[in-house]
């Protein structure tokens, strides 16, 4: 098992991500990265820093300003027997290009009647708590995941993040890598500390589809991803004090959603909390609690409930934001109303 | 077009304004960021791009405007904004968080609207050029006076909404004028790798619009040409696109190590900052003697209470994060 590697090599999501990309384009000539800020900037959160040096300027590419552009002839060059890397810095500006991701990358396989592919991941970053304000600190998860035909993930630690991101590169379909900031290992944006950890130098690939129980309880299940994660292993140390054994599950991936981890999870504590810092309607949050029930309501001792973002923008103060933010007494508090 | 001496005077003092305000903004941004610098720590958290430097533009084009017109702003708003007159103490006291702000904290530094002044600005690149249209069509449509100023950088301009809005206001004749200020980095990636011309103006012919480009960061060339252009606008004769030539002398954002720049670039902009340049040529025109001594301290005076009126008022109450997301 590669989850509990012997050598201590542990690395920030920002140098696993990198060295994931390192290790795909010494193996793979048609794999390049393009994006704004990611060659000899290394990438505003770090993620490509080293690969402008050692691949250059063709195949590490600064772009302008011009999203549909760029993501769009990522989808053009995918088709055509590259496997692009293309980075929308804050998952906010999706706004700005979104015909190209929903309507042609995630779109062409099936209008080619499954005859055509589009390799390509689309790096973003997600996730609020250091005052960034409305356009710079959402998740949608739920905007993304909701669109058929494109594989969405995101890691909570760097062994996650390093094989996914090999994974990713090597799917044969678009991948979304959705790559929380707080959990990047930038000092600069606040760092969630429990993401730094154990990765391998070798390559190796962490399946895309498969949630992990990475805490194992008996009373109550919390679901999360990325950040949501760590609130969840936070909450799951509080409630221990009080004798309340929480598991916690990582999603890791969206699309396709592993429904059957979280069912037997809740099959065996009868108690489920998801936690998701994305806006709580319409969302993965809602999306979690429709699995459970729809499958075997009669597994529920109680409600489920949810720790969310409230259906605002969110607020650039940071007692505001940090008011609407999950954190782990909310999940404990929705726990106790249980 | 010829400023007269009030209009050069008001332009100085607005450029010290701004200038004084980032400096103090600076200040009290890196409280609570040392020795580790985390954003999310200090008075005035998140992003913060400062327009050290570029004052020059914000001045000479809104010396042409009055509260009525508009004025449509990027992610590096204060110095336009504070040309257009938006009220000093509540767009401090926003940059702070706090419920005294234009927008009770909800927003900061990148969100600063006063409908007051007619000032909106957006975070999201490029997203300036259209609102601005859309403004300059709705006066025309109402025969209400005004237009409308996008300001964008020339990163912005790679943008698609920048091309479809420009498109519109050729298309339609719209009294909008789109400035750009070219500062030669968008973040780390410098002007000449990124945009397939070398200078923006020679864009305006595919959208039948006069283009000019302006160089050496100078007040009085852009209130020159900005004049000309908001005439224009005024006249009902159309748009106009106006390049400027202009200086970051900041980071990118605060925190921005700028290892992307050549070496010396930093001194070089440093020596040709316009505001000790306008200062001499103000002096040497003989347009201003002693009392640029007065628009000097007057201007750090207002800079001064804007901070402390923002450092002493209140918090919002946090469920205020929950109101205003509709009328
Ligand atoms: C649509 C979009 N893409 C990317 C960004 C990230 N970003 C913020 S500022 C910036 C550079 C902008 O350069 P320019 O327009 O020249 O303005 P300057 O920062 O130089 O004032 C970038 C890429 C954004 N805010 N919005």
């Amino acid at each position: 098992m590669l989850d509990q590697p012997t050598n201590e090599r542990r690395l920030t999501i920002a140098r696993a991500m990198a060295e994931a990309m390192q290790q795909e384009m010494q193996r793979d000539p048609t794999v390049f990265v393009m994006g704004e800020d990611i060659a000899g900037f290394g990438g505003i959160f770090g993620n490509t820093r080293g690969l402008f040096e050692e691949f250059g300027k063709e195949r590490v590419r600064d772009t302008p300003i011009s999203e549909t552009g760029f993501i769009s002839a990522a989808v053009g060059a995918a088709m055509d027997g590259m496997r692009p890397v293309v980075e929308l810095m804050f998952v906010d500006f999706f706004g700005v290009c979104f015909d190209a991701i929903y309507n042609q990358m995630a779109k062409n396989t099936y209008f080619a009647g499954g005859n055509a592919s589009v390799p390509m991941v689309l790096m973003t970053s997600t996730g609020g708590g250091y005052s960034d304000a409305g356009q710079h600190s959402q998740c949608l998860y739920g905007t993304f995941a909701h669109l058929p035909g494109m594989k969405v993930v995101s890691p909570s630690n760097a062994y996650d993040a390093k094989g996914l991101m090999t994974a990713a590169i090597r799917d044969d379909n678009p991948v979304v890598y959705m790559f929380h900031k707080q959990l990047q290992g930038m000092g600069w944006l606040g760092t969630e500390a429990g993401a730094t950890v154990n990765t391998p130098e070798e390559d190796y690939t962490v399946e895309i589809g498969k949630a992990k129980v990475v805490r194992a309880g008996t009373d109550v299940t919390l679901v999360g991803l990325a950040m949501g994660v760590h609130n969840a292993l936070k909450a799951a140390d509080k409630l221990a004090e009080d004798g309340v054994s929480a598991e916690v599950v990582d999603l890791v991936s969206l699309v396709p959603l592993d429904r059957e981890t979280v069912i037997n999870s809740v099959a065996k504590t009868g108690r489920l909390i998801v936690v998701d810092e994305d806006y709580h309607s319409y969302g993965v949050s809602g999306e979690i609690i429709a699995t459970v029930t729809e499958h075997d309501i009669s597994k529920l001792k109680a409600s489920p409930a949810r720790v969310t973002f409230p259906d605002v923008p969110i607020p650039y103060a940071r007692h505001m934001e940090q008011f609407c933010l999950p954190n782990p007494d909310k999940i404990v508090a929705a726990y106790r109303k249980m | 077009m010829q400023p007269t001496k009030e209009q050069l005077l008001w332009m100085y003092e607005n450029m010290v304004v701004s200038r004084r305000f980032e400096e103090a903004i600076e200040k009290v941004y890196l409280e609570g960021k040392t020795p580790a610098f985390n954003m999310a720590n200090g008075p005035i958290p998140g992003e913060m791009h400062l327009s050290n430097g570029q004052e020059p533009v914000a001045v000479g084009v809104c010396a042409h405007l009055d509260a009525n017109d508009i004025v449509t702003a990027t992610h590096r708003p204060h110095h336009q904004a504070i040309a257009k007159g938006v009220d000093l103490k509540k767009m401090a006291a926003e940059i702070f968080g706090k419920s005294t702000g234009l927008a009770g904290g909800r927003g900061g530094h990148m969100h600063l609207f006063d409908s007051a002044v007619n000032f909106a600005c957006s975070g999201i690149i490029g997203e300036s050029c259209g609102p601005a249209c859309g403004a300059a069509l709705s006066r025309k449509l109402q025969g209400k006076p005004g237009v409308a100023v996008a300001f964008l950088g020339e990163g912005a301009t790679n943008q698609g909404a920048f091309h479809e809005a420009a498109n519109l206001a050729g298309a339609w004749n719209l009294p909008v004028v789109f400035v750009v200020e070219d500062n030669s980095w968008a973040i780390s990636v410098p002007k000449s790798e990124a945009t397939a011309v070398t200078r923006n103006d020679v864009r305006a012919a595919s959208y039948h619009m006069p283009g000019y480009y302006v160089p050496g960061n100078d007040p009085y060339a852009i209130f020159d040409v900005a004049g000309e252009a908001i005439a224009r606008a005024r006249e009902g004769k159309g748009p106009t696109l106006i390049e400027v030539e202009t200086y970051r002398l900041a980071g990118h954002f605060m925190g921005d190590a700028e290892q992307y720049r050549p070496e010396g670039e930093k001194d070089e902009l440093f020596a040709k900052d316009p505001i000790p340049k306008m200062r001499e040529r103000l002096i040497s025109d003989g347009h201003a003697t002693k009392d640029i001594d007065e628009i000097e301290k007057r201007a750090e005076a207002s800079v001064a209470d804007a901070i402390t009126f923002a450092r002493e008022s209140e918090n919002a109450p946090e469920t205020d994060a929950l109101t205003a997301v509709f009328v």
